[in-house]
């Protein structure tokens, strides 16, 4: 398998930058920019680089790692080298005339962890999130998964699963042996809890994924009433912008925003009013359905106004628009002088936050699916089970299901798993 | 010198059921055996059957195989066992009278066209190369084989041992198998060893029976061979009692006497059938263990007490026997020992049963890591039939775990290897709702038909019960009605409008023929064990469309071969560890090496990619 390598930080100029080297021959390799030898593994030293012809590149600090001990499970050598665009290059260059050394695929170190088991699935993903991480909840949530919350919580439900099985496994495979003749309470328990926690995971999934993908707020209110203002003060006060998608005025205008560590997109849209402009209807129309669909909805009022078309749900924050001209009581807010705006970024957040509270370990679609899966099949495992033993052979069935499902968050299950459990479990043999 | 196709040493279970096998597909064949009367002979309980193994039976005679119709034979009780569970666990088990099934055994092995049985110890091989091309007896004469098929259960390098006293022996009664066990030691293949146990047997005449609770066997027997009709020998019952804190403490205040926890044993037993020292350790807040009495025979007064076998000294045994409540004058006949011997890794063995390594080389039975007679007389099924074919020059046959059994227990032992004495469970089939016993016919018997290996009396009766049950599925899958139809006949139903066949009705498990005749009257025609069997392929029809999807997966992977010769050393980015196990068991499929455990699904990717490389490369 080829040697690869990777500029590891941004292209670009920098203070430091560093390529990565993962592959059999990493050492080997590394010594042909060298006069003197590699540093003590995992002990970093300054090293001059030689090109070809014997010219000097750059003085860098050098990092090894052996196989046992570095992130991919094959040699590692870093290069922490002078972040200029010319020294970028020319290593870059001098490295892929190397025998058996090629520039990394994206995302291959990662996969080389993977497939040397120094990761499971669920943390790959947990560091791919990392990586995409931009808020605090982000990290948080991504740092869960990548430290194995997901791994080990799947491995605890597996384990009660193939307890559950081994006790169903037991009463059909040493039927005439004293095995007790009824374990389905205790089966039914096992499910039950698991089921429960799966519930609780699917629940949470809504709140996770919001975390990873970010939450949407919509300011809904009649035309005029400062909605654009408003968006442009929140937009300014935590200037993490990362888009700016402008439609036209009587489109929908979003801005992806970090408020106070949580990924949020503020959508303005379209003034709400009646009106025979076809195209506004439209706008508008979009508006009311995207304004419905958000996960919290700020309504901008005039006070003296009572139409709302947009259906308020419980957390729904109501406040008064354009507070500069309307010394009243109330929340108020003003995107003009910005009176008022930080009540209502922290209510936004309080709301938020309060769904962030149930956020689950699974993140990912791919979780979800499996996660609902196992649910479904555990459920009929118990409708099964109390319609009673004439069914031992159909609810066996759906429980070996489950136990696979649940197992492809992280691996595989294996008979030989629930037989040691049963042989743990009862005294058996005649 | 007298030239066979094939050669089977050891007249046990596996060795009887592979000459018979390689007799039936007309492949000349002889088996040698130690003595005549080892045919048939059970070394343990005088039961077959149960479950898993009353699934392997079924199979074994869906395939024609001799040991069904011995056990019909033989039968003094016969029980399915998780009658009351769904019909794709309940496992058909029969107690033996060891004398009618040595007899049923010899008459079929002995009656048996293109098969000779000659009494005499093998002491080699010869060889040329890395090819076996005969045997030599203790005698000196010299038999020369194409194939041959080495059977010989416990006796290589048996040691018996019953508490410190230890011989060497094949089991009770028998010289170990010395010799041969040299020139197998010279092949260099990877072995181990493993050890089991039996218990004493006791003088019925001695038992007091009228203290005791009886079992007897079913109402209507359930028959192992989709021929019989009905029990051959008078059916009995087996008594039941139990151990008890006497009995406890005078095991564990001897404990040290005991072979297996006096450190004289070093071979590993299984644990599904530990000895009463074992149990009584383990478990040891357990006060009483259930014993049952089985009779050895209509003739007989040998007792099987099952559930206490043990190596403790003789007179320890006496002391704990006399303990249990209508044992308490009971005299034993025979004690109870414990038998240690040589395994070889059947990781060394294809789905052949043939060495990898060796050309014309089976290994069938205990000697692969084993136990039990069913596993045994499968795994002789799966070597004499290939074994056979191979001499006729025709292609191998493979059994796969998605149609038998067999399948998953050759795969199980080629792949995984053994830790402990292997034996067959239904919950290692993972395709259980389809491999069930009733079906076993439906399964394999087409096979057997392809192969050859079928008597026309069996194929006859096969074709008859299929062409009915094929009828009557036919009526059924074109008879629809509407929901008002079935619950005018008084079957609850959701009036959802949707209009169902009859056999989609059969698929809830609390619907029958009774209450289709109702809808469909012609259905009478059928006769009930044909509407038995339809009733249940009907049961499971859902599921086993679901589990499709999960049998073309695996079988997508067994198609995928690995070369032979891949170099498992020389792939980067397999660790250490999975390398070796690789090079060890060098898997013939892609399926075969995702069950090597450790093994991940990035590194079954590898495998693949490497796979294709190789191909590539070869046709280049
Ligand atoms: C003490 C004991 C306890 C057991 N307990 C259990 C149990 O509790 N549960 C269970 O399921 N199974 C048990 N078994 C196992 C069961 O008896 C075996 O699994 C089964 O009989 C194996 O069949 P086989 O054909 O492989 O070998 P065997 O039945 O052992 O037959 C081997 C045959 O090979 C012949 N032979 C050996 N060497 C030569 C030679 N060199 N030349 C010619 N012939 C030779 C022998 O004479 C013998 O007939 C026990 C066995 C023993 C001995």
């Amino acid at each position: 398998m080829d040697t690869i390598f990777a500029l590891a930080t941004v292209r670009g100029k920098a203070g430091v930058s560093i390529i990565r080297i993962s592959g059999a021959d990493a050492f080997t390799g590394v010594r042909c920019l060298l006069k003197t030898d590699l540093p003590q593994p995992r002990q970093s030293a300054l090293r001059k680089l030689y090109g070809e012809d014997g010219e000097l590149i750059d003085q860098a600090l050098l990092l090894a790692f052996d196989k046992d001990h570095s992130f991919t499970g094959e040699q590692t050598v870093e290069l922490h080298i002078h972040g200029s665009p010319a020294v970028q290059t020319m290593l870059l260059n001098h490295l892929s005339t190397l025998n058996g050394f090629r520039i990394a695929d994206p995302g291959e170190f990662t996969r080389r962890a993977l497939e040397n088991g120094r990761l499971d699935l669920s943390r790959v993903e947990g560091l791919a999130d990392l990586i995409n991480a931009e808020t605090e909840a982000q990290r948080k949530q991504a740092m869960r998964l990548f430290s194995g919350e997901l791994a080990e919580k799947s491995v605890l439900w597996r384990t009660k699963l193939i307890r559950a099985a081994a006790l169903m496994q037991a009463t059909i495979d040493f039927a005439d042996e004293e095995v007790p003749e009824d374990v389905s309470s205790e089966v039914l328990g096992l499910l039950r809890d698991v089921i429960s926690d799966l519930d609780h995971q699917v629940k949470g999934y809504a709140a996770s994924e919001r975390i990873r993908s970010g939450f949407e707020v919509a300011i809904v209110g009649r035309p005029n009433v400062g909605k654009s203002t408003l968006l442009n003060a929140l937009a300014r006060r935590d200037a993490a912008i990362t888009s700016h998608i402008p439609g036209t005025t009587r489109d929908i205008v979003e801005v992806q925003m970090d408020l106070n560590g949580l990924p949020v997109t503020v959508i303005d849209t379209a003034g709400l009013r009646e009106t025979a402009d076809e195209i506004e209807t439209i706008g508008i129309d979009r508006a009311k359905r995207r304004a419905s669909d958000a996960d919290l909805r700020v309504f901008l009022i005039d006070p003296e106004d009572e139409i709302q078309e947009v259906t308020q749900h419980a957390d729904d924050i109501v406040v008064i628009g354009k507070g500069d001209l309307r010394p009243i009581d109330g929340l108020s807010v003003s995107g003009k002088t910005g009176a008022g705006l930080n009540q209502l970024i922290d209510l936004i957040v309080k709301a938020l936050e309060g769904r962030t509270q149930g956020a689950g370990l699974a993140v990912r679609e791919r979780h979800r699916v499996a996660v609902e899966d196992t649910i479904a099949k555990l459920d009929s495992a118990v409708l099964l089970i109390q319609k009673g033993e004439q069914y031992t052979d159909l609810s066996a069935e759906e429980l070996r299901s489950a136990i696979h499902s649940i197992s492809s968050i992280i691996g595989i299950v294996d008979v030989e798993d629930i037989l040691d459990e049963v042989f743990s479990s009862f005294c058996l043999g005649k | 010198m007298k030239q066979y196709d094939v050669v089977v040493i050891g007249g046990g279970h596996a060795g009887c059921e592979a000459a018979y096998a390689s007799a039936r597909l007309g492949a000349e064949t002889l088996l040698i055996t130690m003595k005549m009367s080892d045919l048939g002979v059970m070394s343990c309980n005088p039961a077959i059957g149960g479950l898993g193994k009353g699934h392997l039976v079924r199979e074994i005679d869906a395939m024609d195989g001799i040991m069904g119709k011995v056990a019909d034979a033989a039968g003094i009780q016969f029980r399915l066992l998780n009658r009351r569970k769904g019909p794709a666990v309940q496992g058909p088990r029969a107690q033996a009278d060891r004398a009618l099934y040595q007899a049923a055994m010899q008459k079929h092995i002995l009656g048996s066209d293109h098969l000779d049985v000659i009494e005499g110890e093998v002491i080699d091989f010869q060889v040329d190369k890395q090819k076996v091309t005969g045997v030599m007896l203790r005698d000196g004469s010299k038999i020369a084989a194409r194939n041959t098929v080495l059977t010989t259960g416990t006796f290589l390098r048996g040691i018996i041992h019953i508490g410190d006293v230890s011989y060497s022996g094949g089991r009770m009664g028998d010289e170990a198998s010395t010799k041969l066990c040299e020139r197998i030691d010279s092949f260099d293949l990877p072995k181990g060893r493993l050890k089991t146990g039996t218990p004493p047997r006791l003088d019925s005449r001695t038992i007091n029976w009228s203290e005791l609770e009886m079992q007897p066997g079913d109402e209507t027997p359930t028959l192992f061979s989709f021929m019989s009709i009905k029990p051959a020998a008078k059916q009995i019952s087996c008594g039941i009692t139990h151990t008890n804190e006497k009995t406890h403490q005078i095991i564990r205040q001897n404990l040290d006497k005991s072979a297996m926890y006096g450190g004289h044993i070093e071979g590993i037993g299984p644990r599904y059938c530990p000895s009463i020292e074992d149990k009584i350790v383990r478990f040891a807040d357990k006060q009483s263990h259930q014993i049952f009495l089985e009779p050895e025979g209509l003739n007989n007064h040998m007792i099987y007490p099952n559930g206490i076998s043990t190596s403790l000294p003789v007179d320890i045994q006496e002391a704990y026997v006399r303990s249990i409540k209508g044992l308490e004058n009971v005299s034993i006949i025979q004690p109870g020992y414990a038998i240690e011997y040589d395994y070889i890794d059947p990781r060394a063995l294809n789905g052949q049963l043939r060495l990898k390594d060796f050309e014309n080389l089976y290994f069938a039975g205990q000697i692969n890591g084993t136990t039990g007679y069913e596993e045994a007389a499968a795994q002789g099924l799966v070597a004499g039939l290939n074994a056979a074919l191979s001499a006729k020059g025709q292609g191998p046959i493979t059994f796969m775990r998605s149609d038998s059994y067999i399948g998953v227990m050759i795969d199980d032992l080629i792949t995984r290897g053994v830790t402990e004495p292997y034996r067959m469970f239904t919950s290692r089939a993972e395709f259980r709702l389809s491999l069930r016993a009733d079906n076993a016919d439906q399964r394999l018997t087409p096979l057997a038909f392809k192969l050859g290996c079928v008597s026309s009396k069996r194929r006859k009766l096969f074709d008859k019960k299929m062409d009915q049950i094929n009828r009557c599925v036919d009526v059924l899958v074109s008879s629809y009605f509407t929901p008002k139809e079935i619950s005018d006949h008084g079957y609850k139903i959701n009036q959802d409008g949707a209009r169902r066949s009859a056999f989609d009705l059969l698929s809830f498990p609390d619907m029958d023929f009774d209450f289709i005749s109702g809808l469909i009257p012609s259905i009478d025609r059928y006769p009930s064990d044909i509407q038995q069997q339809v009733k249940k392929d009907a049961l499971y029809a859902n599921y086993i469309e679901r589990q499709k999807r999960d049998i073309e997966a695996l079988q997508r992977d067994e198609a995928i071969k690995i070369p032979p010769s891949l170099d498992y050393g020389s792939i980067e980015g397999l660790s250490a560890e999975l390398k070796l196990k690789l090079q060890k068991t060098r898997p013939e499929t892609i399926a075969q090496a995702s069950k090597i455990d450790g093994m991940t699904p990035a590194a079954l990717t590898l495998l693949l990619a490497i796979i294709r490389k190789y191909e590539k490369r070869k046709i280049a």
